[in-house]
């Protein structure tokens, strides 16, 4: 160990960390780590603000008939929600995580295009920044994240709102391409002596493959967004149903983006949780060929399944049935990571700490958003049950039980690696169950609401048999949620000021970050880590034994 | 399932609580049993999970003397083994999804006017005409039990969706495209629905209601429909037939048998024959209908229908006149 690694920190050495970075380092920086560190703040700041909006929208909805507010800001509420959500929560956090942690992991000392990497952040910020001044102008964008033309264009969205969340989507949309062919990049190149591609750890492992999805979806979203705004500032007809254009068309465009997003959204989620559970289990992940290979199969399949957000839309039974087929087949790959996660703790030594916490709810969470998932590559299915809240509660299971749970396992997990210090494990296991007890009040019962017949994006309802009911429920899961939150900063604030100093690997875990101090010197590694195996520093606490990935 | 018959429990007599899961014609019933069968696949993959989960967190948490898990790699045999079994799962949904597709949405080469019912979707409200009979009516569609009916969709402006659960599939309505379906009812009764594509302002006011008849009530209402009221006699209505023709009234609706022949809003020839008014935002009492012509922009927010600011008079006359369009 010591002949390799820099000198753990020590607390004289946190203190100093603590009090140097100054306001020009942080703007200027092009170094992954701080650039990680601005992702994730920015994802942070957005998060609370898409919280409070889905807060104010569960309180309209909480009761029948309700006049708290209108349609037009109900409609601008969950525009905003989802767009901020998405782009710049959930995506951001996993850049964030990615940029910081991948040169770490293959043992680089930065990503491949240091000041590339500043740009994305950049166009991130400021096209959010952009999106959120419409209000401001008095225009937020009110026709939902999906933008359906011709909704969209000019004659039923007259005012800016459509523009702003258009040019908004375009930066951050270049920003985010640049960092996934930055990944990509990376990993192909700066890999260390001995880290092969079949010896990476598996979050590179999705984090790269996300990256390719990222190359290959995102300019289909730059494309659609300049043709709506083309259509709407200079009068052509690509998405209106006069003159040879088609509303359908913007539909095909948006979710061939669109659902090899949500594979966005959780590929490096998957990765979070592929490398917590094992560390946790203190068992080598269970199948890495098949967890890393059906990982590919997802990111190819990806591409071929986005016309299930539209059986709706009447095109044939051929159409349906090809892409219900593509939705089937993506189910397998993600059923075999699940059941590679949950072998994994099987014979394990298992170590609850809230990061585990998080990552076994996160498997059941994410089963059953899989599972209503498969429900709607069921055409018939589909037909009954796309634009109700089993839908709502479909996406809220995928990416907040899935991805959120997943992200807040990987920010107990490396938070020590970020900061120098552990999180609260007390706090943690408040914030983890506030978050359990929220989440599922919140979003199980929208399943039935949706089988109820209460369609999407309704800024109020009659009050339908059962309906009142299970929106209150709905509405207090959502505040205990809310609650949940002030658990997890509140022990970011303690741990900056009170928390154990954790040293180089806390967890004794098994790749190439933990081989460096917490937080990482600028150059991350004084020397570059030797690596025999896909579970370097295994091979080093072990160097009578041979891990049996070092063969592969 | 206990908070479901909860909830199934309060609800209104007569009304169904799971309207996706209580189907009333032949193509909804299709999908409701497929969907009863898939439902117990994946609650029955979900208690594997969670069965696996709890079993190895109780079984293998960490142990003083045993900090470390045993050293497994993985075991391709049972890897290739669930991955097999998922395909089979999946294949075996995937039949019987094909097989539910082709009965709940039969594939008919029926020439382009065949519709027994056409529905033009609006913002916010549905336009209903029956080509075969002339019949014109809005948000509310009667129709004969045990007849299956192709509806045809067209939209006047931006996407909707058209859907009454009990009844079979959701429909998109599109701009610059006719979709079909089929509906059929087995019961009289009526049966709720709603606009399901996100539409703009008042998506969530854009409800529906088909109300099932037997074939003679259906008649009946038919024949009502098609006959025009007779023009008011008595104060106040005959000033509110008067007040009608005078104000912006006509220029955005019909009424049969008077020059008003505005196509923007609902036709009124019979709106007293309705239940609800507003698509589904008031019971159609003589009070609503007042209330809706003070304040529409207070009771529906963002519908196109104006608040022309009239005098109590006025608005007592006009409703008495509506109240007579039976």
């Amino acid at each position: 160990m010591s002949e390799l690694a820099v000198r753990p920190a020590t607390i004289e050495d946190l203190k100093e960390f603590e009090g140097k970075g100054t306001l020009l380092s942080w703007l200027s920086t092009c170094d992954h780590k701080q650039i990680g560190i601005l992702y994730l703040i920015t994802a942070l700041g957005f998060f609370l603000v898409a919280g409070c909006e889905a807060l104010v929208m569960r309180l309209q909805l909480a009761v029948p008939n309700n006049h708290l507010f209108g349609p037009e800001v109900y409609n601008e509420l969950f525009t905003l929600h989802g767009t901020t959500m998405i782009f710049l929560v959930v995506v951001p956090t996993l850049l964030g995580l990615s940029v910081y942690l991948v040169p770490l992991m293959i043992g680089a000392r930065d990503m491949a295009f240091p000041r590339l990497n500043a740009l994305a952040y950049w166009l991130l910020l400021f096209g959010g920044i952009f999106l959120y001044s419409s209000i401001l102008f008095g225009n937020a964008p009110d026709m939902g994240w999906f933008s359906y033309a011709p909704l969209s264009e000019k004659p039923y969205s007259a005012l800016g709102g459509v523009d702003f969340w258009a040019l908004g989507l375009f930066a951050i949309g270049i920003g985010t391409i640049s960092t996934g062919i930055n990944l990509i990049v990376t990993v192909f190149a700066l890999r260390a002596p001995g880290m092969t591609m079949k010896r990476l750890p598996l979050f590179t492992w999705m984090a790269m493959v996300n990256s390719f999805l990222i190359v290959f979806a995102l300019p289909a979203l730059n494309a659609a967004l300049a043709m709506l705004l083309i259509d709407r500032g200079l009068h052509a007809r690509f998405f209106t149903a006069d003159a040879g254009g088609s509303p359908i068309l913007w539909q095909h465009f948006f979710w061939s983006f669109g659902h090899p997003e949500v594979y966005i959204m959780v590929l490096p989620a998957f990765g979070i949780i592929s490398e917590v559970i094992p560390v946790f289990s203190r068992k080598p992940i269970f199948g890495y060929g098949f967890v890393a290979a059906s990982t590919v199969a997802i990111g190819m399949l990806s591409f071929a399944v986005w016309a299930h957000h539209m059986f709706a839309v009447g095109m044939g039974h051929a159409m349906d049935i090809f892409f219900a087929f593509g939705s089937m087949l993506i189910a397998v790959p993600t059923g075999i990571k699940v059941f590679n996660w949950v072998f994994t703790m099987w014979g394990g030594s298992i170590r609850y700490t809230t990061a585990m916490k998080f990552a076994t709810a996160f498997l059941i969470e994410f089963t059953i958003g899989g599972l209503s998932g498969v429900i709607f590559a069921v055409v018939p299915m589909d037909w009954q049950l796309t634009d109700t809240y089993v839908v709502v509660a479909h996406i809220h299971y995928v990416l907040f039980g899935g991805t959120m749970f997943a992200v807040f396992a990987g920010l107990y997990y490396w938070w020590p690696k970020f900061t120098g210090r552990l999180l609260n494990e007390r706090l943690g296991a408040w914030h983890f169950w506030t978050t359990v007890i929220g989440f599922n009040a919140t979003f199980f019962v929208q399943h039935m609401l949706g089988i109820a017949g209460m369609t999407r994006r309704v800024w109020t309802y009659p009050n339908l048999p059962g309906w009142a009911v299970m929106n209150m429920i709905s509405t207090i899961g959502a505040f205990v949620l809310g609650a949940s939150t002030f658990f997890l900063l509140w022990n970011f604030v303690w741990s900056r000021k009170n928390g154990q100093v954790a040293g180089n690997n806390p967890w004794e875990a098994w790749t190439l970050e933990w081989a460096t101090s917490s937080p990482p010197p600028i150059y991350n590694f004084a020397q570059i880590p030797p690596v025999h195996g896909a579970r370097p520093l295994w091979d080093l606490h072990h160097p009578d034994k041979q891990d049996r990935f070092m063969d592969k | 399932m206990a908070i479901y018959r909860m909830v199934a429990e309060s609800a209104r007599p007569g009304a169904d609580a799971f309207p996706v899961f209580d189907p009333h014609s032949p193509y909804a019933h299709s999908i409701a049993s497929l969907a009863h069968g898939v439902l117990y696949v994946c609650l029955g993959i979900l208690l594997i999970v969670t069965g696996l989960v709890a079993f190895s967190l109780r079984r293998f948490r960490e142990k003083p003397g045993n900090e470390e898990g045993r050293l497994i790699y993985g075991n391709t045999k049972l890897e290739i083994g669930y991955t097999a079994a998922f395909v089979v799962i999946l294949g075996v949904i995937s039949i019987f999804s094909l097989r539910a597709m082709s009965s709940s949405d039969p594939q008919t080469h029926l020439p382009k006017n065949a519709n027994n019912v056409l529905i033009v979707a609006h913002q916010w409200w549905w336009e209903v005409h029956y080509p075969a009979s002339g019949v014109v009516t809005a948000n509310e569609i009667h129709i004969p039990v045990h007849e299956p009916l192709r509806f045809g969709f067209r939209s006047a402006d931006v996407i909707h969706d058209f859907w009454v659960p009990e009844l079979g599939r959701k429909m998109d309505v599109i701009p610059g495209v006719e979709n079909h379906s089929w509906i059929a009812a087995d019961n009289p009764g009526t049966y709720y629905g709603a606009c399901a594509e996100f539409c703009g302002k008042e998506h969530a006011w854009m409800r529906i209601r088909v109300i099932g008849q037997s074939p003679a009530d259906f008649a009946r209402w038919q024949q009502q429909q098609l006959t025009v009221p007779a023009p008011p006699t008595a104060a106040p209505a005959m000033q509110g037939a008067e007040y009608f023709q005078m104000l912006a009234c006509p220029s955005c609706h019909t009424i049969g048998g008077t020059p008003a022949h505005g196509i923007v809003g609902p036709n009124l020839t019979h709106v007293a024959s309705r239940e609800t008014l507003a698509a589904g935002r008031l019971e159609n009492t003589p009070d609503n209908l007042e209330h809706w012509l003070r304040e529409p922009d207070l009771i529906k927010p963002g519908s196109y229908m104006p608040n022309l600011h009239l005098p109590r008079e006025q608005l007592q006359a006009l409703t008495a006149y509506l109240e007579t369009l039976k």
